[in-house]
């Protein structure tokens, strides 16, 4: 490999990136860091617009009818008259904000962003495989992200079909919900380039000596979500291509003979199937739910190791278990459909798999509680995200063993209970963690400090008002309130008694955005005035922190490439000086005594 | 500092770069269309007959809708196109460049006879009528096989490049260039894979 390198760089060196353009330097760039802080502004601001519409509907939700003070005059006639919410726009800010966190918000930070910039550091590598590759993959996000925001300003607004997009409403949706298919075309076009990048990158380009047990969790995490990525997003491209043939072209592949609406048969040729979409739909959106939450696993990992100063209890079982999550995670889909008729044959096989598929997670997140044990545990503030993670995301699975199974999933099906299950996975546990991994890369990215204190505030903010919206969801569901109701479910006898949830959780979520204001301060700030930070802030052993400077060279990332001789956790090692042993330092440092 | 392995193999694992990224790519082509088949089988098994009345017509077998001659010449013309495809790289590894443009021609060439038949019988179907919207069948059918036109179309951009503008590498870096036929040859094998089954599937059963 060395004389490889060597022979290449002799004509073709890529040292020149001091007289790159400033297009070629921070907009079309082939840099994976750039291109990883590149996905991360860009996700950072679509989970901002994406919670900006939940912001909106918690008003309806809470004072339903009433005109929205001060900024409801701001919007047009045919989505808020007079101030006051119309039905068809409270649908569509539903629809876009559940398509919006997911595919634009938190995949691309979590697998986008922090996968981009930290997985060619981890693993020793001086680029991705396909630098070219990458580029395009952020720019079909873009692109994807564009053709979804102009889907507000089409005649009749955005998708309203919800982000599932089940037909065969949507297939009778009106213009929105085609440019909703244009935009996840795009969309998985981008996750595809993306996951062929991140595979061929990790199996080919590990450093000398990084064996794939010797890799960061963080890695391994990333590892399977991109083949999550690979194998399960091109089935509902499939799907998407049907939906648009039914919309664009009249097939009926989604729309049943003799369908009826408002009154009057179809005009279709009939014989199609709406529950073919819905096993297309969750054959990708299962897997789906564990890209969002492994590469978090990932993160909290790494944020564990690092400040328990302790290897991670069970490396190894993490890897097994982790590998065997991304197998099942194909073969638990239709736990989502068991009121659809499918019959108790497949419902029998589906609950058993979604059984088998927690025993996975459970290990996971015992090993990083039994990680916790005896550790000296430093509260920093990406400590206390990954802290938060554990039990928040406790709560999100164990919440989601009743849905998992047929009988008590019958009576929870389609109401605020599943909304809070997924919410406490993916809002308090996946953000949570994707915060904390801010906090802990930033020092990396910008050489710069993060201010504490600002830090502290947002994590007890965070946490706090997150359950606070997300609990009294579980409440309002076992009283039976269905979601997707315009009026937070006013018109039902049965929900009368748990209706002034409906005002806690919008004020949490209002206050929710109070708390995200010290964030986006201390983002700015302490890119600007920042306390400066060395190379290894964390006293971390893996390559990104230990063998690179902070931060790290433009096109190339390490001065020289390491060589690994040992796993990615050795904390508190006895035979070595320091408390932390970098994973590319010499075997010849292990005979120096311990405290010398 | 330039990214490894992008011409030779990494002893470990034993490929280059690209052919991992081809490999990966394909798989992920596997589930698209596995996706298509896997509705066809469903509204399949969810109709009546198949395919059953369309126009007024009853149709017993797909066989009696769909042209089965011209289908097969299209499949002998696309597994030619991928013997030829194989010779292209041969001949590279054999430092035979003259020969590389004229087995890398008749792929391309080979490609479009391909197009050219599939539109003829297209053509037929629109002047009976027979459109997507009249049925699943012609849906599943039009679906099914334009999206594979678009992957033939699709190589035959990659393959003119390689044998026009692309076939300067072979001066500056031979072993990437041959590298680069065998990758491109990866996926038009696939792309022929992917008509051997929609071919017995669609036309036949």
């Amino acid at each position: 490999m060395a004389d490889h390198v060597s022979a290449v760089d002799g004509h073709n060196g890529r040292d020149d990136h001091h007289h790159e353009s400033f297009w070629r330097r921070y907009v079309f760039s082939t840099d994976h860091k750039v291109i990883g802080i590149q996905y991360g502004i860009t996700a950072l601001l679509f989970l901002l617009f994406g919670f900006t519409l939940m912001m909106l509907m918690r008003w309806q939700l809470a004072y339903p009818g009433e005109p929205l003070p001060f900024i409801g005059n701001l919007f047009s006639d045919e989505t808020m008259p007079g101030g006051v919410m119309l039905p068809e726009f409270y649908n569509q800010l539903g629809a876009m904000h559940g398509t919006i966190m997911v595919f634009l918000g938190v995949v691309p930070l979590a697998v986008g962003a922090f996968g981009n910039y930290i997985v060619p550091l981890q693993i020793g590598a001086p680029d991705m495989a396909f630098p070219k590759l990458n580029m395009a993959s952020y720019w079909c996000y873009f692109a994807g992200g564009v053709v979804m925001l102009s889907s507000f300003f089409v005649p009749a607004g955005a998708a309203k079909a919800g982000w599932t997009s089940y037909t065969p409403l949507a297939s009778i949706e009106t213009m929105g919900q085609t440019m909703w298919l244009f935009g996840m075309i795009l969309l998985i076009t981008s996750s595809l380039l993306g996951a062929v990048n991140f595979l061929t990158t990790i199996i080919q380009l590990r450093a000398d000596g990084m064996t794939f047990m010797r890799m960061p969790f963080f890695v391994w995490a990333q590892f399977i979500t991109s083949f999550l990525l690979l194998l399960a997003f091109p089935p509902l491209e499939a799907a998407s291509v049907l939906q648009l043939m039914d919309r664009l072209l009249d097939t009926s592949f989604f729309m049943p003979s003799g369908l009826i609406i408002s009154g009057e048969v179809a005009d279709a040729a009939g014989g199609g199937s709406p529950l073919l979409w819905q096993h297309l739909f969750w054959f990708l959106a299962h897997p789906e739910v564990y890209v969002l939450i492994l590469p978090a696993m990932g993160i909290v990992t790494e944020i564990i190791a690092n400040n328990t100063r302790k290897p991670i209890w069970g490396y190894k079982v993490l890897v097994y278990a982790i590998v065997f999550l991304g197998f099942m995670s194909f073969i638990v889909w239709a736990h989502h459909m068991f009121i659809t008729g499918m019959g108790t044959v497949m419902s029998t096989f589906f609950q058993t798999t979604t059984m088998i598929i927690s025993i996975p997670s459970v290990i996971i997140l015992t090993a990083l509680f039994i990680t916790l044990w005896g550790g000296s545990i430093r509260f920093t503030t990406p400590m206390l995200f990954a802290l938060g993670f554990l039990p928040m995301f406790g709560i999100g699975g164990l919440t989601g063993l009743p849905l998992g199974l047929a009988p008590t999933d019958i009576p929870l099906h389609d109401t605020y209970y599943v909304i809070g299950h997924f919410h406490y996975v993916v809002a308090p546990g996946s953000i949570l963690a994707l915060l904390g991994g801010v906090y802990y890369w930033f020092p990396k990215v910008t050489g710069k400090q993060m201010n504490d204190v600002l830090g502290k505030i947002h994590f007890w903010g965070t946490i706090i008002c997150m359950n606070f919206i997300f609990f009294p969801m579980f409440i309002q569901g076992m009283a039976g309130v269905s979601r997707r109701l315009y009026d937070g479910g006013q018109i039902y006898e049965h929900a009368q008694g748990v209706l002034y949830l409906n005002e806690v959780m919008s004020i949490a979520a209002w206050l929710l955005f109070v708390f995200q204001i010290p964030f986006i301060v201390n983002l700015v700030m302490s890119i600007a005035r920042g306390k400066k930070a060395n190379d290894n802030v964390w006293e971390a052993t893996t390559l990104e922190w230990a063998a690179a400077p902070s931060p790290p060279v433009p096109h190339g990332n390490f001065q020289k490439l390491p060589r690994v001789y040992r796993g990615p956790y050795e904390y508190s090692h006895p035979n070595y000086q320091a408390d932390y042993w970098p994973q590319h330092a010499t075997p010849e440092e292990q005979r120096e005594p311990a405290g010398v | 500092m330039n990214i490894p392995y992008t011409v030779t193999a990494r002893p470990d694992t034993g490929v280059y770069n690209a052919k991992v990224g081809v490999w990966l790519f394909l798989a992920s082509e596997v589930m698209l269309f596995g996706g298509l088949f896997s509705a066809y089988i469903f509204l399949r098994i969810g109709a009546p007959e198949w395919p059953g009345t369309i126009l007024g017509h009853q149709y017993a077998r797909a066989s009696d809708i769909l042209n089965v001659p011209l289908a097969t010449l299209n499949t002998m013309v696309l597994i030619a196109s991928s013997v030829t495809m194989v010779m292209s790289w041969a001949s590279l590894a054999m430092n035979r460049f003259d020969r590389y443009r004229l087995y890398m021609g008749a792929t391309i060439g080979l490609g479009f006879v391909f197009l050219v038949i599939k539109a003829f019988e297209y053509g037929s179907k629109f002047e009976h009528h027979l459109l997507p919207a009249e049925h699943n069948f012609m849906g599943i059918y039009f679906t099914l096989t334009g999206l594979h036109a678009l992957h033939v179309i699709g190589g035959i951009i990659v393959n003119s490049y390689f044998w026009g503008p692309g076939a300067r590498m072979w001066k500056t870096d031979p072993k990437r260039f041959t590298n680069r036929i065998e990758v491109a040859g990866l996926y038009w094998h696939f792309v022929d894979l992917v008509w051997i089954f929609l071919f017995p599937t669609i036309y036949l059963l």
